[in-house]
């Protein structure tokens, strides 16, 4: 590995002012990616920025109008662990459990995961579903964007330089409403996904689906919001004919590549059987749906 | 490359090194310190060999910078017997035979710990869960499983 600086800042005046200094930084939270990439070459800095003692990155809580905010170098493990996030944001302990096996959720973050950028990323459809959006710090302020904007490629993210993911906010969800993320893998645990699904829906008084957001994960060149299966879900009632509708709208709207994890016809059925079932999963969670 | 100074809690005891920045927590355990129980098999993250646990967390230490570890605690499987006493885990995977060129084991024992530390009494399906970060490539797993179970009762029974 080649040599670089450490650094530990206290607070995020700090941080930001190393990631200021003129030298090439790369964040460190919880390693899993970052420290294999710099081992492999794959990544270069002259100074690595532990986030980890920043009271800001490490801390989440739910705020006075039922949003959860992360900070951005949360430990997975420590998120899904807790009850009241069990309870409230399913969704997010669907992708949170799966990312990695325990060893890496005792260290890897929503952040990591973000900022790595990976089309195939647990947390990224799983985000999208719920609407979160990222809070961006630097220098010059705070900036606030939506999860499905934050993604420019294979591996790039759109902080520009001198920024830093600071918070992932998940509004609180609408009365009537469910969200469900799952994936398709060859075996049961530990890999990534060939294709998966975060989908939420929201109901009206009479059953009929008045919101909806549908994500795909590694099926295009960044995480895709499919707001075509968005679009037929609104104004049906929910059950298995609006969903199959869905999921057509979400085969179509993949656009995979062949690798070693699965082919472009089988990514493409699996985006429309995943969307089928993440919606039944959804309306499952909505209470007095069963 | 200048090193840096770190103390650290390495198996109950205040302990110091120098080392640099790039150096992993296995790198410096192993080659620094003298502790080899850990083992490096990937160097990736993928195959749990080199498990060890932060502050009562399992993490793989292949993925861990020894800088981070300043003031925080750190246990290897060096840190598991009471002197000449063999954990219970230890134990039930000698006498289970769940171990064949024992590469993985000692990967396997730190997660088998970290489990029974947080569940108890953990059935099949939770021990494969847990367990799935950490790869056997000879003896296979029904074994390992069989040793856990057993080590998870007699923990039990011993409080």
């Amino acid at each position: 590995m080649e040599a670089f600086d450490y650094l530990a800042p206290r607070s995020l005046s700090e941080a930001l002012g190393a990631l200021g200094n003129g030298k090439r930084s790369l964040m460190l939270a919880g390693g899993t990616d970052v420290i294999v990439q710099l081992r492999e070459n794959r990544r270069h800095c002259d100074q690595l920025i532990d986030l980890k003692h920043i009271p800001e990155l490490m801390s989440y809580r739910f705020a006075g109008d039922g949003s959860l905010e992360i900070g951005a170098a949360v430990p997975l493990a420590e998120l899904y662990e807790d009850t009241q996030v069990q309870n409230k944001v399913p969704a997010l302990v669907d992708c949170a459990t799966i990312i990695g096996g325990i060893a890496i959720q005792s260290r890897a973050s929503l952040g990591g995961n973000l900022c790595n950028a990976s089309p195939a990323a647990d947390s990224s459809p799983a985000l999208m579903a719920l609407g979160a959006r990222l809070v961006i710090a630097s220098n010059g302020g705070n900036r606030e964007v939506a999860v499905e904007e934050f993604f420019s490629g294979p591996g790039q993210n759109t902080l520009q330089p001198g920024e830093l993911l600071l918070t992932v906010k998940i509004p609180a969800p609408a009365a009537n409403s469910g969200a469900f993320y799952h994936r398709f893998i060859p075996r049961n645990e530990m890999d990534i996904a060939v294709a998966s699904s975060g989908v939420s829906i929201t109901l009206d008084g009479s059953g009929n689906i008045s919101a909806a957001r549908v994500a795909l994960g590694a099926v295009a060149a960044t995480p895709l919001m499919v707001p075509a299966a968005a679009t037929v879900l609104i104004g049906k009632p929910a059950g298995a004919e609006a969903f199959a509708e869905a999921g057509e709208a979400a085969g179509a709207a993949a656009s995979p590549i062949d690798d070693m994890r699965g082919g472009v016809a089988q990514r493409r059925h699996l985006s429309k059987i995943l969307t089928v079932r993440a919606l039944e999963g959804a309306l499952q969670r909505i209470p007095g749906s069963r | 490359m200048a090193r840096t100074h770190v103390s650290t809690r390495l198996n109950g005891e205040d302990t110091d090194f120098l080392c640099e920045p790039r150096q992993s927590l296995l790198e410096v355990l192993r080659d620094e310190i003298g502790l080899t129980g850990a083992k490096e098999g990937c160097n990736n993250g993928n195959c749990g060999a080199c498990a060890v646990h932060l502050d009562g967390r399992v993490v793989n230490s292949c993925c861990v910078l020894a800088v981070e570890t300043a003031g925080r605690e750190v246990t290897t499987i060096e840190g598991l017997a009471q002197g000449e006493a063999l954990h219970p885990l230890q134990q039930c995977f000698l006498e289970e035979a769940a171990l064949q060129c024992g590469i993985c084991t000692p990967g396997f024992i730190m997660s088998s710990k970290a489990l029974l530390d947080t569940e108890p009494n953990p059935d099949e399906h939770r021990i494969r869960f847990w367990l799935s970060g950490n790869l056997c490539r000879c003896t296979g797993y029904d074994k390992i499983v069989r040793a856990v179970q057993r080590a998870a009762g007699e923990l039990q029974e011993s409080k």
